[in-house]
């Protein structure tokens, strides 16, 4: 079953096509990897479905529902998380407030309950707290709860974001290089880490991703972008061996 | 109660011992925006004088009852807080700084030419009903709402959007509504010192609430420590004692005032307890599992 669609997204930056007439459909619970060099639209289209950037053209479709000119919390209310590629923590908070922030999009306690100390939003808190802890024992950050965010090195700050995402219960979340900046036993380490979102909690994975061995190893279904353009799609086999990824990638052979 | 306080503690203390709680609640108002939210703003004199104004104008010619006017005010100054709020909270740093200046200045020069308002002679003959017990009555509950909303969901989106205004979207915050409702508060709490002021000063006008005023308490935020309430609080305290303990300096008072705050801001960049949690000092001193409060 589909979850995601885009029907020829467009974005243009004065008169840069940064993406141009994409169209790609992701699958419930797959591993969706989107390859391509550098200012190929990868991050832009990140931007364009969760909000930040609203499409000049074409329609995208999450869960059968068109989402061009939804705001970018709305976006994450509906069930896609993100991550950033270059790392947005909320550096001054502990680690184990960054996830309970990332729980906001699924709590509703509000202003007066909060600041009044009411039963609902007391249960509430106690409930973040628990699922909090949760996310970070599975991303190995229990113990460094406490800690402020930019005291983490660069793995586990990665790791902190996937945590704030999935507690969001997201049904898709989206990874910008989740890989960058690490070494290979993290990028092992990493790949078993979406390996279990994806099977233990059902989460379909769309990520941006630069390292061939990682991309190659885990998605299931790749797509390379191209200036813009969506160039190839398949699995990693058949992306492996597609001329025109080559081309892009090495340049026309002599 | 304040008879008791009028025999035991000089009138000079007990004054600057009021000074201080209309500047906790003025600051911490501030705090909410700027130190919490992260939203600089630079006109928090013009809410204080809705507030002052308002209360004053509510006692003196509708005999309001002291406690009414002086919620009359801060309602007021909450309502221009949300209006101004609006617009503006699409603009960030240095933008929002300008306009909440120039909403400052809008405020001071409509109350100079405002009729009721005493125009630039100013109003007196204001009840004096702000005592010392009401002050700090009003700053304990003050800060108590103030630290529980800080440890709520949305105090904690607020600080989410100092940090990371396009990580806080992701995670679902409606960050203009939250900055909103930041200036909103912010504001009320400006207005409720202001109408505080008023009771107590017995005189006011315009120039009492200039750019200086929204610098001074912008000054006590970021000295004490930015979204911190002790800081906060040290912050008031110093700043409002400094230009008393300098007297002695006579007019040279200002110049180290000045002073101060340079060298304060060289050697503490974040405030004087703006990043300091009792966890890590607890973790200083060599004790293990610790919780941070």
């Amino acid at each position: 079953m589909v979850i995601l669609e885009m029907e020829k997204i467009s974005q243009e930056f004065g008169g840069l096509r940064a993406v141009d007439g994409v169209n790609l459909c992701i699958n419930e619970k797959e591993i969706f990897g989107i390859i391509g060099p550098n200012g190929a639209g990868k991050t832009t289209l990140f931007n364009i479905i969760t909000g930040i950037y609203v499409p000049i053209e074409g329609n995208l479709i999450f869960k059968g529902q068109i989402v061009n000119r939804t705001a970018p919390h709305d976006i994450a209310r509906l069930g896609i998380g993100r991550t950033f590629q270059n790392i947005r923590l909320f550096d001054k908070l502990s680690v184990l407030d960054n996830v309970r922030v990332g729980c906001h999009g699924v709590t509703n306690s509000g202003f007066w309950s909060g600041m009044l100390g009411l039963p609902s939003s007391r249960k509430e808190e106690k409930l973040i707290i628990a699922r909090s802890n949760e996310l970070l024992e599975m991303v190995g950050l229990y113990d460094k709860r406490y800690e402020y965010a930019d005291n983490l090195a660069y793995g586990e700050q990665r790791r902190l974001e996937i945590a704030r995402a999935l507690a969001l219960k997201p049904s898709l979340l989206l990874l910008d290089e989740p890989g960058a900046g690490m070494n290979s036993i993290e990028k092992g380490e990493l790949m078993g880490l979406i390996r279990q979102i994806r099977d233990e909690h059902n989460i379909t994975i769309l990520l941006v991703e630069h390292d061939m061995n990682l991309v190659m190893n885990i998605c299931e279904r790749i797509a390379v972008l191209d200036y813009g353009r969506k160039i190839a799609e398949g699995t990693p086999s058949e992306i492996k061996n597609d001329d025109r990824v080559i081309q892009s990638y090495l340049g026309v052979g002599a | 109660m304040e008879a008791f306080l009028a025999q035991n503690i000089d009138a000079y203390y007990l004054r600057i011992m009021i000074f201080i709680g209309i500047n906790i609640i003025l600051a911490l108002g501030l705090n909410i925006i700027t130190g919490v939210t992260g939203q600089l703003s630079m006109g928090h004199a013009g809410f204080m004088s809705l507030g002052a104004y308002t209360s004053a104008i509510l006692s003196m010619h509708f005999a309001t009852p002291f406690f009414l006017a002086v919620i009359g005010g801060a309602l007021l100054a909450a309502l221009f807080g949300f209006l101004i709020g609006i617009p503006t909270l699409r603009l960030d740093g240095d933008y929002l700084a300008m306009v909440t200046i120039g909403f400052a200045e809008i405020i001071r020069v409509f109350f100079l030419n405002f009729e009721p308002g005493g125009k630039a002679v100013g109003l007196s003959g204001i009840p004096q009903d702000t005592t010392f017990t009401i002050v700090w009555l009003i700053v304990i509950v003050v800060i108590i709402l103030n630290s529980k909303l800080f440890k709520s969901r949305v105090g904690r989106s607020l600080y989410a959007i100092r940090e990371n205004e396009i990580a806080a979207e992701s995670c679902g915050i409606n960050t203009t509504r939250m900055k909103v409702l930041a200036f909103t508060v912010g504001s009320l709490l400006g207005g409720l010192g202001g109408g505080l002021y008023a009771h107590y000063m017995y005189y006011i006008n315009p120039q009492d609430f200039g750019f200086m005023k929204s610098i001074e308490i912008l000054n006590m935020v970021v000295l004490g420590g930015m979204g911190s309430i002790p800081g906060t609080i040290l912050g008031v305290v110093i700043l409002t004692i400094a230009p008393e303990m300098l007297r002695v300096v006579a007019e040279y008072r200002l110049l180290f005032y000045g002073a101060l705050l340079v060298i304060l801001m060289i050697f503490r960049p974040n405030g004087l307890l703006g990043d300091v949690r009792i966890y890590d000092l607890k973790k200083r001193w060599g004790k293990k599992e610790v919780k941070p409060w």
